[in-house]
């Protein structure tokens, strides 16, 4: 469904992403997980066509990803970022049906498809009028998540969804989220730093540095077989706290 | 009573005269700035006659040609398809003038005897600071060691002097100041000004298409002495007469002479005029700042695209900004010629760079997060710019805008100088008549008109601005 092959890009002599090759099957969810900058947001941009690679190719569907056919496949993905990234002058309702609006949907479908989406991510069919400033930050990711479904997409990608909200939301919306994904069966990319967050939505999880994947598979594969002391060493800084925690509270 | 102020009186006795054959189908434009851009308007056909001193034409209009007769200087302009009256009957030379208990204490009597007095301050009108027959030449021909000289409106420097921040000025020999201010025209002891010949200068063609206006013309010949003159500035000056009252009382009352004073706005009742003049300003305003709403905003939009077409566009728009608004209108001149045209091509520069910038900033300035969703939802370039890009920029344009819309207002005052019109014809009287009153009748209609103008604009940016983006400017920040 999804195939990145010796994608490199680089910021003047930064190298964001180096030869990387990635694929991602029909129904996968594929979390990307790593330290800052180790490109694995740019790796996301990429894929939705916000970045074009300087070396190598995404192929989505079997087709080539080109400035000319990039409208279209936009079309076929559905993108949501850290802070949601909603337009302030359009309320809710707006929002999620800017895109369908402008390819001429029928208003009927329209409104159908608005109800049957705030039932599926539970946001509360008074706040469709209201615009993201009347919003808290979890109501925005889920109005946010709502606009990336609107078409019904093939390949949801997401960065960073819940890094801007408080642990208590977090939690309760990792648990929301993960049922969203298994009740739709879509193929999703999803970015994030939290080695939990991973675990808990990946089948396979790519971990990253440098512009460079170091290892791809289960948590318990990279646990139990990393495949340098980088792997061993980030998942150790990640799962420190906790048992420190569990020590603690005995 | 200033050379110009004559002009304007003489030309309301033209006019009379033209009025008089309405097949001749006259208009008159009577605050035309600067001796160029009458002689230029009369020789691309703008207007058909004007009031000139011999002077002025020998030693700045046709100053490379050395010409040294009235005869040579006849000939000289009828190559140029103008003819010439002879001499109307007085000589208004350039004279130096100071305050006579001054120039008493000074033991200043003649133009030479200012070297002894280094530390003077003048002002000079500020054709004068620049012609050749002007200050630079009178420097040179005395050998005057002066520095401290500034330029300033001939008008403003009767007040100058009056308050003692002036010691000398420059002025006209009719001038109806000298007694009241009870200023010495210095003697010119070393000959330098030259004689300043009143005439009436007319199109050649013009005694084809009417021959009894340019007949009328050579009648006003020898008619008014230098006294005549004096007295009838006083009367305009001093005694606050109107222009056209005082022309068309001198042409009643000389015998043989059969012109009929034209029709002024003088006989309009004030809110005849007011509203005429308003008329006048909001159309140059609204004519000038519709046009460069409509081709600002594209530009803003083009340079926030292209960040090449930014540096260009924004440089010279800047550069426009730039130009005062005199020279604007000079430069225009040539290309559209008097009155409207050049002053709302002039203000619609002006209104330009603030849309421009505005526009440019306020799309430059959209969270990069919301232009990337629109672009990963698969929004094409234009829907975005309708429906995401505009929406989020109206307030900075809306701004921009207003901004224009107010310089627009206040510079507009300034067309009056080519002929536009508007509020600036009171402001530009009332300052060459030292009247405050008059000055006020347009300066407060025009402050009125910016306040109302703003006002308007807040209107419309509060049925514009999207009520998303007035419930709080950062919809971003994402706290629970």
């Amino acid at each position: 469904m999804l195939e990145l092959s010796q994608v490199s890009k680089r910021y003047g002599d930064n190298h964001a992403l180096k030869s990387v090759d990635l694929a991602v099957a029909v129904g996968e969810t594929v979390v990307l997980i790593g330290p800052s900058g180790c490109g694995k947001s740019t790796l996301l941009r990429l894929i939705v066509g916000l970045l074009r690679p300087d070396s190598g190719t995404v192929t989505f569907e079997g087709q080539v990803l080109t400035a000319a056919s990039l409208l279209k496949t936009r079309r076929r993905m559905g993108y949501v970022i850290q802070e949601g990234g909603l337009f302030p002058h359009l309320t809710v309702r707006g929002n999620v049906s800017v895109m369908a609006r402008h390819l001429q949907r029928d208003a009927a479908w329209i409104e159908t498809r608005l109800a049957d989406l705030a039932g599926l991510v539970r946001l509360p069919a008074t706040l469709m009028d209201r615009y993201p400033a009347e919003l808290s930050g979890g109501q925005r990711q889920r109005v946010s998540l709502m606009r990336a479904l609107m078409l019904d997409p093939d390949l949801l990608l997401l960065d960073e969804p819940l890094g801007a909200l408080d642990p208590m939301i977090r939690y309760q919306l990792q648990q929301e989220l993960k049922a969203i994904f298994d009740e739709l069966g879509k193929t999703v990319v999803m970015v994030t730093h939290d080695i939990a967050e991973a675990a808990h939505f990946g089948q396979r999880l790519v971990l990253m540095r440098e512009g460079q994947i170091v290892q791809s598979g289960s948590l318990k594969a990279l646990a139990e077989n990393p495949a340098e002391p980088f792997v061993e060493a980030f998942i150790t800084a990640q799962l420190e706290p906790m048992s420190r925690l569990n020590a603690v509270l005995g | 009573m200033s050379r110009a102020g004559w002009k304007v009186i003489l030309f309301m006795a033209v006019c009379g005269l033209v009025f008089e054959r309405p097949a001749a189908a006259a208009t008159h434009t009577a605050q035309l700035g600067g001796t160029r851009v009458v002689w230029n308007a009369l020789l691309s056909g703008e207007i058909d006659a004007y009031p000139e001193y011999t002077g002025t034409l020998l030693q700045e209009i046709l100053a490379s040609e050395g010409l040294s007769t009235v005869d040579e200087l006849s000939v000289a302009l009828s190559s140029r398809g103008i003819g010439m009256t002879a001499s109307l009957g007085f000589n208004n030379t350039y004279a130096i003038g100071m305050r006579s208990e001054q120039a008493d204490r000074l033991g200043v009597k003649a133009i030479s005897d200012l070297r002894g007095h280094p530390h003077l301050v003048f002002g000079f009108g500020n054709e004068f600071m620049d012609r050749a027959d002007g200050w630079p030449g009178l420097q040179r021909h005395y050998r005057l060691p002066q520095t401290d000289v500034r330029g300033l409106d001939h008008d403003l420097a009767y007040r100058g002097l009056e308050a003692g921040t002036l010691d000398a000025i420059d002025l006209y020999s009719t001038d109806a100041e000298i007694a009241y201010y009870d200023l010495r025209a210095l003697q010119d002891d070393l000959g330098f000004f030259p004689e300043y010949d009143a005439v009436v200068l007319y199109r050649l063609d013009l005694a084809e298409r009417a021959p009894p206006v340019v007949a009328s013309f050579h009648e006003l010949a020898g008619r008014i002495d230098a006294a005549t003159m004096s007295t009838l500035n006083a009367r305009v000056k001093l005694a606050g007469e109107s222009e056209s009252a005082v022309a068309a009382g001198f042409l009643e009352q000389s015998p043989g002479l059969q012109i009929e004073p034209g029709t002024d706005t003088a006989g309009q009742r004030w809110w005849q005029r007011l509203w005429q003049r308003t008329a006048e300003h909001l159309a140059l305003v609204a004519i000038s700042l519709s046009a460069a709403i409509l081709f600002a905003i594209p530009l803003g939009i083009l340079a926030a695209r292209r960040e090449r077409v930014a540096h260009v566009v924004l440089a010279a728009a800047g550069i426009l900004q730039t130009i005062p608004s005199l020279a604007m209108f000079v430069f225009l001149i040539p290309l559209l010629g008097i009155g409207g045209p050049p002053a709302v091509v002039a203000l619609f520069l002006y209104s330009l760079l603030p849309i421009i910038r505005n526009t440019y900033a306020g799309l430059k300035d959209i969270p990069a997060p919301i232009i990337e969703s629109a672009v990963a939802l698969g929004l094409p370039p234009n829907a975005r710019l309708r429906v995401v890009e505009l929406p989020l920029a109206i307030r900075s344009i809306l701004a921009g805008i207003k901004t224009s819309a107010v310089i627009n207002v206040g510079t507009a005052t300034l067309g009056a100088l080519i002929g536009a019109g508007g509020y600036g014809q009171p402001i530009l009287t009332g300052i060459r008549l030292d009247d405050m009153g008059l000055i006020l009748q347009g300066a407060v209609p025009a402050a009125l008109l910016a306040l109302l103008v703003q006002g308007l604009f807040e209107a419309i940016e509060r049925t514009l601005l999207p009520r998303g983006l007035r419930l709080q400017t950062n919809a971003l920040g994402a706290t629970d």
